[in-house]
Order: C-alpha cells, then sequence, then structure tokens
C-alpha cells in the first residue's frame, strides 16, 4: 500500500512536471531573447530602434529603425486578412447553417487540406505561380512585392479564420435563431441580425488570432516579398518583413556575437511581443465571452 | 437542421406576414448562397492552382535517382537523398521527444490539475504559446540548444525545435480527446478500488487513444513541413552525407527545398517542386491516415 502511494505521488510530480513545462518554455523565450536585446540595447537606443526609419544594420552607415519592417509586416498581414477575413466569415455561415450534411462533410476536410500544406510551398507558389500571373495584369508590378505573398498567406489562414469563426457561431444557443425564425425573420436577417452578433465575441476573437498568424507567418514572405526594408504602405513595392529579416541573417554569413547578428534578437523579441499582445486578447475575449 | 425546417414553414405562413418580404427573401438568400460557393470555388480553385503548379513543375524531376542522390551544383545531378532521410530521422526524434510529454501534460491537465491561479496561469501560457510564430521557437533554440547547450546545429537541436514548436498542439489535441472520455468510466473504476493513475493507464487511455493518434500526427505532420525554425539554428543546405548520430549534422526537405527556390537558375526551381512534390505526398498520407483513424473512431463510440 505504503509502495503504490510512492508510486502514485512520483507519477503526480512528472506528469505535474510535463504540465508546467510550457512555463519553462515560455521563461526560456523571454529569457532568450531578452538577454541578447539588452546587448543589442547597449549599443542602440531603444528611441532610435522604434522611431528611427531606415533599416540598415547590414550597410556601412548602420541605422536601427525597426519601422520598415514593421510596415512590411503590416502591409502583407493587411492584404491576408482583407482576403481571409470576410472570406473566412462567409465559408463559416454558410458551412454552419446554409450547406446540407454531405456538402459540409466534403468541404471540411478539403479546407483542412488548404490548412495543412506547408508555407515553404506557398511560398514557392507565390513567387513562380501568382506574381508571374499578376505580371500579366499588372506589367510594372516587381518580381518581389508585397501583394503576392499577402493574397496567398490570406488563402492559407482563411481555413482556420472559417473553423474558428464556425465555432463561435455553434456556441449560439438554437433557441435564439429559433426566437428569430419565430419572428418572421428571414434565414439573412436571422444570420446578421441575430446569429453573427451573438457570437461576435468569438469571432473577433478568431479574427484577432489570424491577425497573429498573419504576422509571425514567415516562409511566404521570406520568399516572394523581397529582402528590401521599405517604409511604405505601397502593395506593389518589395518589403521585408521582420520574419523575413531574421531567415536572411539566420542564412548570410553574420558572425555571432556580433550588433548585426543581435538584431535579429531585438527584431524577435518586437515579433514575440506583438503576438503575445494579440493571443493574450483573443484569449481574454473567448474566455469571457465563454463564461458570459 | 432547424433553419432547413424553419424555410418552408415561413413560405406556407398565412397572408399576415409581410408580402414584400416574402417575396424578396428567396433572391437575396440565393445571392448570399452564390456568394458563399463562389468564395468556398475560390479556395478551392487556389488549392488546384497550387497542387498543379508544384506537380507540373516537378513531377518531370521524379525519379529513382532524385530520390537517391545528393544534393549538387549541377540541378540535373541533384538529389534529396540527405534531405529525405534528414527529415526521417528528424521526424523520429520529435515523436520520441514530444509524445510523452505533450501527452504527460494533457493528462495532467485533465485529471489533475486542481482550479486555481497556476492552472489558469498554465492554460493562458498554453494558448498563447500554441500562436507563438514557428521562427520565435527556431531563435529560443538557437540560443538555447546550439548555442548554451553547446548542441551545435545538429539532428537534435533541430528535433528539439521541432518538439518545443508542437507541444502545445500536442497537448490541447491530446486534451479534448480525454476530454470526450465519459466521467463514469472513471468513476467505476474508482470504485472498485483503482488508483488514479491506474484508472488513467487502464482505462481513460486506451478509450482516448485513437483521439491522442489523430492530434498527433496531425501535429507530427506540421513539424514535417516547418522551415523558419530549422533556418534559424543553422541547418546546413548542402549536406552530402547521412546522419550517423544525434549531433550530426542535416537538412531536411524543407530547408533542401528552400535553398533551390531561392536561387534564380530555373532547373532548381524544377528540383525544388519535385522536393515539395514528395513532402506533399508524405505529408497527405499523413492527414489521409489521420482522418481515417478519426472516422473510425467516430464510428465506433456511436
Amino acid at each position: 500500500m505504503q509502495r503504490r502511494k510512492l508510486a502514485e505521488s512520483i507519477i503526480y510530480c512528472l506528469l505535474f512536471l510535463c504540465g508546467s513545462l510550457s512555463i519553462f518554455v515560455t521563461t526560456g523565450i523571454v529569457i532568450a531573447l531578452g538577454i541578447e536585446a539588452l546587448g543589442f540595447f547597449e549599443h542602440v537606443s531603444l528611441w532610435e530602434f522604434l522611431f528611427d526609419t531606415e533599416w540598415t544594420p547590414l550597410f556601412s552607415i548602420k541605422r536601427f529603425g525597426i519601422a520598415p519592417l514593421v510596415a512590411g509586416t503590416l502591409l502583407t498581414s493587411a492584404i491576408a486578412l482583407i482576403i481571409a477575413l470576410p472570406l473566412g466569415l462567409l465559408v463559416a455561415v454558410y458551412l454552419g447553417e446554409f450547406a446540407s450534411e454531405p456538402l459540409r462533410r466534403v468541404l471540411r476536410p478539403i479546407l483542412e487540406l488548404l490548412a495543412g500544406i506547408p508555407t515553404i510551398v506557398y511560398g514557392y507558389f507565390a513567387l513562380l505561380f501568382v506574381t508571374p500571373l499578376l505580371q500579366t495584369l499588372f506589367p510594372e508590378l516587381p518580381g518581389f512585392n508585397a501583394l503576392s505573398p499577402g493574397l496567398v498567406m490570406g488563402f492559407m489562414i482563411l481555413p482556420m479564420v472559417a473553423s474558428l469563426s464556425e465555432d463561435a457561431l455553434y456556441s449560439v444557443p438554437q433557441g435564439l435563431k429559433e426566437a428569430a425564425y419565430a419572428m418572421g425573420c428571414t434565414r439573412l436577417q436571422m444570420v446578421f441580425k441575430v446569429l453573427i452578433p451573438s457570437a461576435l465575441g468569438g469571432i473577433t476573437a478568431a479574427f484577432i488570432l489570424a491577425m497573429s498568424r498573419a504576422v509571425g507567418e514567415t516562409m511566404i514572405v521570406a520568399i516572394a516579398a523581397g529582402q528590401q526594408p521599405n517604409l511604405t504602405l505601397d502593395p506593389t513595392s518589395p518589403v521585408e518583413t521582420m520574419t523575413a529579416y531574421i531567415v536572411q541573417i539566420s542564412l548570410g554569413d553574420t558572425p555571432h556575437g556580433t550588433l548585426e547578428y543581435r538584431t535579429i534578437f531585438a527584431v524577435g523579441l518586437m515579433l514575440f511581443l506583438i503576438t503575445l499582445l494579440l493571443n493574450s486578447v483573443s484569449f481574454m475575449i473567448r474566455n469571457r465571452y465563454r463564461n458570459a | 437542421m432547424q433553419p432547413a425546417q424553419a424555410a418552408p414553414m415561413y413560405a406556407d405562413s398565412s397572408s399576415e406576414a409581410a408580402p414584400i418580404e416574402r417575396a424578396k427573401w428567396p433572391i437575396s438568400d440565393l445571392i448570399f448562397q452564390v456568394c458563399a460557393l463562389l468564395a468556398i470555388l475560390l479556395a478551392l480553385s487556389v488549392i488546384i492552382a497550387l497542387l498543379f503548379d508544384i506537380f507540373s513543375d516537378g513531377f518531370h524531376r521524379l525519379s529513382w535517382d532524385f530520390l537517391t542522390s545528393f544534393p549538387s551544383r549541377f540541378a540535373a545531378k541533384a538529389g534529396i537523398y540527405s534531405a529525405l532521410v534528414g527529415s526521417f530521422c528528424l521526424m523520429l526524434l520529435t515523436i520520441v521527444f514530444s509524445l510523452p510529454l505533450g501527452v504527460g501534460a494533457a493528462i495532467y491537465l485533465e485529471e489533475y490539475a486542481p482550479k486555481n491561479r497556476w492552472t489558469a496561469l498554465l492554460e493562458l501560457n498554453l494558448a498563447n504559446l500554441a500562436g507563438v510564430p514557428s521562427i520565435i521557437y527556431g531563435i529560443l533554440a538557437l540560443q538555447i540548444f546550439v548555442r548554451w547547450l553547446d548542441f551545435d546545429r545538429s539532428l537534435l537541436s533541430g528535433a528539439l525545435a521541432l518538439t518545443l514548436l508542437i507541444l502545445p498542439v500536442i497537448i490541447i489535441a491530446s486534451r479534448e480527446a480525454i476530454r470526450t472520455v465519459p466521467r463514469t468510466l472513471r468513476e467505476a473504476s474508482l470504485a472498485l478500488g483503482a488508483t488514479q493513475w491506474q484508472t488513467i493507464w487502464t482505462q481513460v487511455l486506451p478509450v482516448a487513444l485513437p483521439g491522442i493518434m489523430t492530434g498527433c500526427i496531425l501535429a507530427f505532420s506540421r513539424a514535417i513541413g516547418e522551415t523558419a525554425p530549422l533556418i534559424t539554428i543553422g541547418a546546413l543546405t548542402y549536406v552530402a552525407f547521412l546522419p550517423d548520430g544525434l549531433f550530426s549534422s542535416f537538412t531536411a526537405l524543407p530547408i533542401q527545398a528552400y535553398n533551390w527556390v531561392s536561387r534564380p537558375q530555373e532547373a532548381f526551381h524544377a528540383n525544388a517542386a519535385a522536393a515539395m512534390v514528395v513532402l506533399l505526398i508524405i505529408l497527405l498520407s499523413m492527414n489521409a491516415f489521420a482522418i481515417l483513424l478519426r472516422v473510425k473512431y467516430q464510428k465506433r463510440t456511436r
């Protein structure tokens, strides 16, 4: 009996450690990024980092303003979200309220497939299929641009938006929908005046999560958006995102421990903080909405 | 479901309903449905265009030689042997590391964790980690495994990076599977005098296993296509030997493909496409297996 109790507590301890591992991972991320970023900020002031308008750490005249990288990230993400949010919600409403059961059963796995394709394949597709396609429409479009990876990224995150929004719509009580029909609502009126407003919390949470996903997406933009930090909101110009910059330095021959090398930790920290903020807001909205 | 029944009811309702609305309804409804179907069609055409593009670019390069040759400066001679073996070893190690840790964490959170602040923090943290960009895990692995622990740019570092990346996914999927196991099963087992762990090991886990496996396979298929964290830890792109141990340097399919994409020559693009075809075939068969498992499992429980 005593031995069994001992075994139980050992197992409990092991499982507790597994469960708490995620905290260590987060702490690890903060420490790993923080230490090197601190080294970076000893040489570059936070003010310059945030408000300078040029990012040229690899040139002879070094400027460390992250604004161009943030602008590139925002630009590609915005294009992706313009595609993914409305289409994703539309698909969610259709699958949840309009589609027949057999159609639903066929469409869902296909959408899942879209989400399961590796991002490197999307990057190839953006660079060597979508960009040439867009160039036949706009001949002056450069080979690297924000538009093509943005569009492709939109279709990559569409299934995620659709499935999270569908969960949100599904959690609306059946009674509310029936009440709307009983009041003489048409199906569309029910969707726009009852269903979507009641599921707004969950839908917002899904949208924010999609935003975080777009901001952190790496390979598509690293391949197809270019490697020129441009402070611009013009979708046809080549841009460099925060993630693409990290890839560029990781592949280059910048020696470890130099200031240039430390930039990836400063940029990584910035990226981590942005996605942390978005993820936390999304989580809180979802939680509050579930408890309400 | 309900709306489908409600629609004819409305159409049949008495003349007291506003006649204008009644006449309008089918048209706007139809327009909405057409829009939704167009959106789905657009997404479908993206998948088809993507698959067609990759296959038409890469299929002619696929051959036994391509699978069993090392990379080369000459596009026509290059192959993916080291990348294929590298990906395989990476996956094996990742499974070995992430499965016990992930399932253990899921068991703790579902079966043991008390409702307190620490657990609430774990939940928030887990939701956050699931949304951390993969490249951040790469930087974490670079700093901790490659530099502090001095594992260098080895298979071990790569596998640990991928493990951290998919751990949240595995935990979340396993928790959902464990949650579907009926309470009564646990209560019956505990009532017969089994300890909590005996209950979990002999009753809960066997029932939850298919669900856990489905989630895990999907997570592994995500890991096998991940490029960014491996690039950040500095996996090499030109490796003309097979890994011979945990600390051997390595390359992997997505890294090799990225290297070929970023070259200007078209012949290398064809190689990249061919490598992606191989990657997609591996991935799709893993996904198909997971879906089959799910379908079979759903039938059994009903």
